[in-house]
């Protein structure tokens, strides 16, 4: 099967770029989290300044995140398994290329603008309309290039990590147009073309989509290929991944409502997206026991291998996040949660703990494959970092736990005549703590992102590490 | 929505769930091994391979029930169109039988003052104490917890009131909320400049803090025109119209020149809304007490 073609190289110029960048972004955002979480504790840490405000710096922060970090880390590692499991080099360098000069235009757009304020102000869609042209540009060439690919290949299949990889990018497609349609009316001010609860049922169609594709499904897809992979494993199930691949895609394009659970939004619709939400918890656990059971006879592995540890518990953090959001999509426990720090427990569980250790993952398989050496600078270091993770992500989820059901029963506390027991104010003043602990947890979580571009730019300085524009496939 | 909406809501809710049903059936149906195996279904990939496992039973069982669940959820609660459900539930008749509910349990606690005279009320400790929880849910929001008010909202711990301070004064105030509108540059849309500066002047002088004592004196000319139809020859204010005393030391916009200005040139306008609508008439007898409490 896997015959060597000596005529075909893979273009890894494009991966190298976008690796890199995923370090760089992960950085920039997760400070950028940092700070902001600092400001919940302190809040003079705001510096008094409106570029500095925490109203300006959280999209900035989620932004770069999602689509410096966890964007950056898709395009390269799509681009890799595209090339590997098709055996077929890249449609088209050129397009390649723009994809990441474009990409990394859109991100340094949302430093520029939104701590100026320029904002759609819709949530992780709050770029000004001649970014998102820019971003539908990009996007449009991603899908042509990847599909482009995908049509050259020498295999007579598709491998599952592409159906999920492709999955992603046109739904994404979709969403991002779709929600974005509005009037401008001067060069970084529009308004949606939507109006009233419809823009809001748009904005979350397009909200927990960022969730479910861009952050789910283009994950799984490098789940597909990076954990088998590292393991040195098969998969465990074709059939789980047909099943699972399906019902995770239509499933997901419903569940946005439960963000509107008990609004205008018609009881119909809120039903809608509950029951979606809920037939979702086997779909995703489908992609967790796929992974995870892929390291039968191979978890010894775990001991000497923190790749392989990262990919595992990003693996668990994905069961988990993936069975709490059902649960916090029914509406009576969404009554208690709703607006809560539970709501950013639960994203970040899924955010640090499944994105973030997956593409952390990743990268470290990758990084020495695009350099062509044998393996990252210090095996200690990643072992380090694996502990700065994961110690980090549970010090943040459990912070936001605490707060956040606190502040569910100190909101609905009631008197003996009725009125509530609690102002506002005092359930803030007693989430301080768990705030403080946030702000720890995501400060550990940044130092090992530190740790990583250390090993990162200690590997790459390797007398022997050759950045490789062109490799020849090899039979694997 | 229309038949056809409430159709086509229908049809492609039960389609998804149907159809991941159908395909998990299928796809277990077409299964070659009942047990965990070694074989692959041959496939490649750079190496990776695919093993021909089944799929999980409890995993399966697992996709079943919360099928099972969402069809029952559906056929109960409104979800499929126009259906409204066999319990008839709507989050509006839930939110109408929460507040039947706490009617009946809390109502008769307050009702008990419901008749008590507003000024006798006033001194009564326990109605005191749920007034005041009244008033941090429902009015310290704007009025602050203390009540001393803020730029735009009134306090109401002082002796200054816009609309009276009255037991029925207060009462109106709460049923029925107040409109409060200034004009700009007051009844004198065309006052100049010259002229803002000094009746700005004008007013800074009732407390003594003119800025320029000859624009003030000027500024007396255009007070009588521009604004003592509705503040009164003597600034002291109409409380039936909502225009306040500008010769005492409460500022519901401030006190300095640039405020009186920037009131002078824009006008104001304000509004408290009616609590009728959220409170019972038991519950605002009992914010009235204790609203006048704080001043008396």
């Amino acid at each position: 099967m896997s015959t060597a073609n000596p005529t075909l190289t893979y273009n890894y110029k494009v991966v190298r770029q976008f690796a890199i960048m995923t370090v760089v972004w992960g950085i920039v955002g997760m400070s950028l989290g940092v700070l902001i979480a600092a400001q919940l504790v302190w809040p003079s840490v705001n510096l008094d300044l409106p570029f500095t405000h925490f109203g300006r710096l959280r999209p900035l922060h989620t932004n770069a995140v999602i689509f410096g970090f966890g964007g950056s880390a898709l395009f390269a590692t799509s681009y890799y398994v595209v090339q590997r499991t098709c055996q077929a080099r890249l449609f088209s360098d050129g397009l390649a290329a723009a994809t990441f000069w474009g990409w990394q235009l859109v991100l340094i757009s949302a430093v520029i603008t939104l701590p100026q304020g320029l904002t759609s102000t819709k949530e992780y869609a709050e770029l000004e309309w001649p970014i998102d042209i820019l971003i539908t540009l990009v996007w449009v060439s991603y899908a042509i290039v990847f599909f482009g690919t995908i049509t050259q290949r020498k295999t007579p299949h598709i491998y599952v990590a592409n159906w999920f990889y492709g999955g992603f990018i046109l739904t994404v497609a979709v969403l991002h147009i779709g929600n974005n349609l509005a009037l401008p009316v001067s060069a970084f001010k529009s308004y949606s073309i939507y109006s009233g609860v419809t823009d809001a049922m748009m904005q979350w169609w397009w909200g927990h989509n960022a969730v479910g594709f861009f952050l789910t499904a283009g994950f799984l897809g490098m789940m597909y290929y990076f954990v088998p992979k590292q393991a040195g494993r098969p998969v465990y199930s074709y059939r789980l991944s047909i099943v699972h691949f399906w019902a995770l895609i239509a499933t997901y394009v419903w569940a946005g409502a439960h963000h509107l659970h008990y609004s205008a939004l018609p009881d119909w619709a809120q039903t809608a997206g509950m029951v979606m939400s809920l037939i979702l918890l086997a779909p995703s656990w489908g992609g967790m026991i796929n992974g995870m059971m892929t390291l039968s006879g191979a978890w010894h592995k775990l001991r000497t291998d923190p790749i392989l540890r990262f990919l595992v518990v990003s693996l668990s953090f994905y069961g988990m996040s993936t069975f709490e959001g059902p649960m916090m999509a029914i509406k009576t426990v969404n009554a208690l949660s709703h607006n809560t720090d539970w709501t950013i427990g639960h994203v970040h569980s899924g955010a640090l703990g499944w994105v973030a250790m997956i593409s952390i993952g990743a990268i470290y398989h990758l990084i020495p494959k695009l350099w062509g050496v044998q393996a990252m600078y210090s095996t200690a270091l990643i072992n380090l970092h694996f502990w700065l993770a994961t110690v980090g992500t549970v010090l943040y989820i459990v912070a936001m736990w605490v707060n956040g059901i606190m502040q569910g029963l100190m909101w609905r506390a009631v008197n003996e005549d009725g009125t509530l027991t609690y102002s506002f104010v005092e359930a803030l003043e007693a989430s301080t703590p768990g705030y403080f602990v946030r702000f720890l947890g995501g400060a550990i979580f940044l130092s090992g992102m530190l740790v990583m571009a250390y090993n990162v730019r200690m590997t790459i300085r390797q007398k022997d590490a050759v950045a490789l524009d062109n490799s020849v496939a090899q039979a694997a | 929505m229309s038949t056809f909406w409430s159709i086509w809501v229908s049809v492609i809710v039960l389609g998804t769930i149907f159809g991941c049903w159908a395909l998990l059936m299928a796809t277990r149906k077409g299964q070659k091994h009942d047990q965990e195996t070694d074989r692959t279904t041959g496939h490649s990939f750079d190496g990776i391979e695919e093993l021909d496992n089944p799929l999980p039973k409890w995993w399966f069982h697992l996709f079943v029930a919360t099928c099972v669940f969402s069809l029952g959820y559906l056929a109960l609660y409104p979800g499929l169109g126009n259906f409204q459900g066999l319990l008839g539930w709507s989050q509006y008749n839930q939110w109408e039988e929460e507040m039947q509910q706490a009617d009946a349990t809390y109502g008769e606690l307050y009702a008990q003052f419901g008749e008590v005279p507003v000024k006798e009320l006033a001194t009564n400790e326990d109605a005191l104490k749920m007034g005041q929880r009244l008033f941090s849910n429902n009015c310290a929001v704007c009025h602050g917890s203390a009540a001393r008010g803020a730029i735009g909202f009134p306090n109401l711990a002082d002796d200054a009131w816009l609309y009276g301070g009255e037991p029925e004064n207060i009462l109106y105030t709460l049923n029925n909320g107040r409109q409060g509108a200034m004009p700009a540059k007051g009844l004198m849309p065309n006052m100049t400049a010259e002229q803002v500066n000094q009746v700005v002047n004008y007013v800074l002088s009732f407390s003594g803090r003119e800025k320029d004592p000859k624009a003030a004196k000027a500024g007396a000319q255009v007070f009588a025109q521009g604004c003592a139809g509705c503040h009164g020859q003597d600034a002291k204010g109409n409380q039936a119209v909502g225009a306040p005393n500008l010769t005492d030391d409460a500022w519901l916009y401030g006190s300095t020149y640039e405020w009186i200005e920037e009131t002078v040139l824009y006008g104001r306008e304000n509004r408290m809304p009616k609590q009728s609508e959220r409170l019972s008439s038991d519950q605002i007898h009992i914010l009235a007490a204790y609203v006048y409490s704080l001043s008396n």
